[in-house]
């Protein structure tokens, strides 16, 4: 116990640890605050095709040598996301096989890539660490960490100026329409700070974890309360301490940090049904 | 110019025409209503004012300085998912948004009307409640709320006493009156003739035949139509 608790002291001296970790808990935060929002809309398996495009970003991004990968990712995997969501949620059937092709032909595209150019012998390690995110907050660039505080501190932001009309085109999108509001626009917005919000996660959790990751702490928080107020503050609860939970312990235990934290959203997950299972049983 | 103004409107579904050629205006102080029969398109011609379907041929205007953020309007069935989280005092103030433009929060003022209007619907206990966990009565009365809050000058409703019990009923129709006579234009889809006609000034009837008029005038069309062919006119 001492040594794991002289190890993690031993880390946190790095300054290059502190910053991730301080940015992997804002991306936690936001990552949860807009969960709540594509667990709601419906929009989860967007969420897995955008990850999927934006391992395929990835991919092409290594290939290319580009230093700041993000900065390529991200416009990619935006565009996606307007493109899948332009029809709103009337076209969502038809966006189903749309999104699929997307999502499987970057995945397969992607590996390609990596393939054929990846320099190193160890590609699997490579890959794995695209896709289930192994160590790789710790490896960001400094760069890339900065573009990952600022984003999430917009994201933040955005949230909070438009809590209130999240929750009302969301909640009955026809009455929106009917009196008035440019519903269309709203949606364009949400699919933007999902594209971003992807991409930032990928950076934590790498991309096959990453649904799991935004929408395990609104599953958790919707299991145990009943407005739109405080689900969104138990998810971002649930989200930032499961977040920090994992960092740590992967530090210490030199887990994968993405795996570690979706295993304790999962986990949270867990005792929240049973904890709400247990409320409604008592009342009930 | 009044404040909607449709002409030779044609509604419905792609291929599947409702009803055609209507013609008729709803003016600033007008309590309309709207009667029919089941299917007979009245939801569809609301959608169609409100600009939620397009229309199939002719024309919705609005007048008299009427935007679409001035309008009320409760739904006939409002699909809400069943694992929403929301309070009722969140979806009530939800009604305000469209007046409040880019403006992120509510202010004083809406939080007070807000809580009148949920005084007024009687709903003020359940203000902390979640909606989906409320009866179909309540939920209507919560829906109404938020129509209140966003309606400044226009109030459509699709059948708003549907699902109501009839003390909440007389209220209702009390209110509406209220609105009416604080200068507020009141479009109604209902089925109760007896009650709620007995307030509007203009009656429209959509179906095989149309009719757009008076309450007298609509009283002795039906008697017209009532009586034995060769009469009617
Ligand atoms: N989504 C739809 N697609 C195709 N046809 C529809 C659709 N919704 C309604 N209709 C048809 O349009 C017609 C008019 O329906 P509408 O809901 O406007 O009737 P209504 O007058 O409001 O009836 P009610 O009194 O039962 O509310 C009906 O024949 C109905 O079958
Ligand atoms: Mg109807």
């Amino acid at each position: 116990m001492d040594a794991l608790l002289s190890k993690l002291l031993l880390y946190l001296q790095y300054p290059f640890v502190i910053h991730a970790l301080i940015v992997g808990l804002l991306i936690a935060l936001c990552s949860s605050l807009f969960g709540v929002t594509l667990v709601l809309k419906r929009f989860s398996f967007i969420g897995d095709g955008l990850a999927h495009v934006a391992f395929g970003a990835m991919a092409a991004a290594s290939v290319l040598g580009f230093a700041n990968r993000t900065a390529f990712i991200l416009p990619v995997t935006i565009l996606c996301a307007v493109w899948l969501l332009r029809g709103g949620q009337s076209a969502r059937v038809k966006g189903d096989a749309a999104i699929a092709m997307i999502s499987v032909g970057a995945l397969a595209f992607g590996y390609l890539l990596l393939h054929l150019f990846t320099p190193s012998a160890n590609i699997s390690a490579d890959v794995c660490g695209t896709l289930f995110g192994s160590a790789s907050i710790l490896t960001l660039t400094e760069e890339e960490v900065w573009l990952c505080a600022v984003l999430s501190l917009l994201m933040l932001l955005v949230f909070i100026l438009f809590y209130h009309k999240i929750f009302y085109v969301t909640f009955d999108e026809d009455f929106a329409r009917a009196v008035g509001t440019n519903a269309r626009l709203y949606n364009l917005l949400i699919a933007l700070v999902i594209a971003v919000i992807i991409v930032l996660s990928m950076n934590l959790v790498g991309s096959l974890l990453i649904s799991a990751f935004v929408i395990f702490p609104a599953l958790s928080a919707m299991r145990l309360f009943a407005t739109f107020r405080t689900v969104t503050i138990g998810a971002a609860v649930v989200s930032v301490l499961g977040a920090l939970l994992g960092l740590l312990l992967a530090i210490v235990a030199g887990t994968p940090v993405g795996a570690t934290i979706v295993a304790i959203d999962a986990l949270a997950f867990f005792l929240c049904t049973l904890a709400g299972r247990l409320r409604d049983g008592a009342t009930g | 110019m009044p404040q909607i103004l449709c002409r030779d409107l044609a509604a419905g579904y792609p291929g599947h025409p409702v009803f055609s050629g209507l013609n008729f205006s709803v003016n600033a102080g007008d309590y309309l209503c709207i009667v029919g029969e089941n299917g007979a398109g009245k939801t569809t011609l609301m959608k169609t004012l409100l600009g939620l379907r397009k229309p199939l041929a002719g024309r919705v205007e609005f007048g008299d300085g009427l935007t679409p953020r001035e309008i009320g309007y409760l739904s006939q069935q409002t699909p809400v998912q069943r694992d929403f989280p929301a309070s009722v005092r969140e979806v009530v103030l939800s009604g305000f948004q469209g007046r409040m433009g880019l403006r992120p929060f509510y202010n004083r003022a809406e939080k007070e009307q807000a809580r009148e209007n949920m005084a007024r619907l009687g709903i003020e206990d359940l203000a902390g409640h979640c909606y989906r966990d409320l009866s179909g009565g309540q939920q209507q009365r919560v829906l109404l709320a938020r129509a209140l809050g966003a309606a400044r000058k226009l109030l459509l409703l699709d059948e708003p006493v549907a699902g109501l019990d009839p003390l909440v009923t007389a209220d209702m129709y009390r209110i509406l009156r209220e609105l009416h006579q604080s200068g507020m234009t009141i479009v109604m889809i209902t089925h109760d003739v007896s009650e709620a006609l007995p307030f509007a000034n203009r009656v429209l009837h959509i179906g095989k035949r149309l009719f757009s008029g008076s309450q007298t005038e609509y009283r002795s069309w039906r008697a017209a139509l009532a009586a034995p062919a060769g009469k009617a006119g």
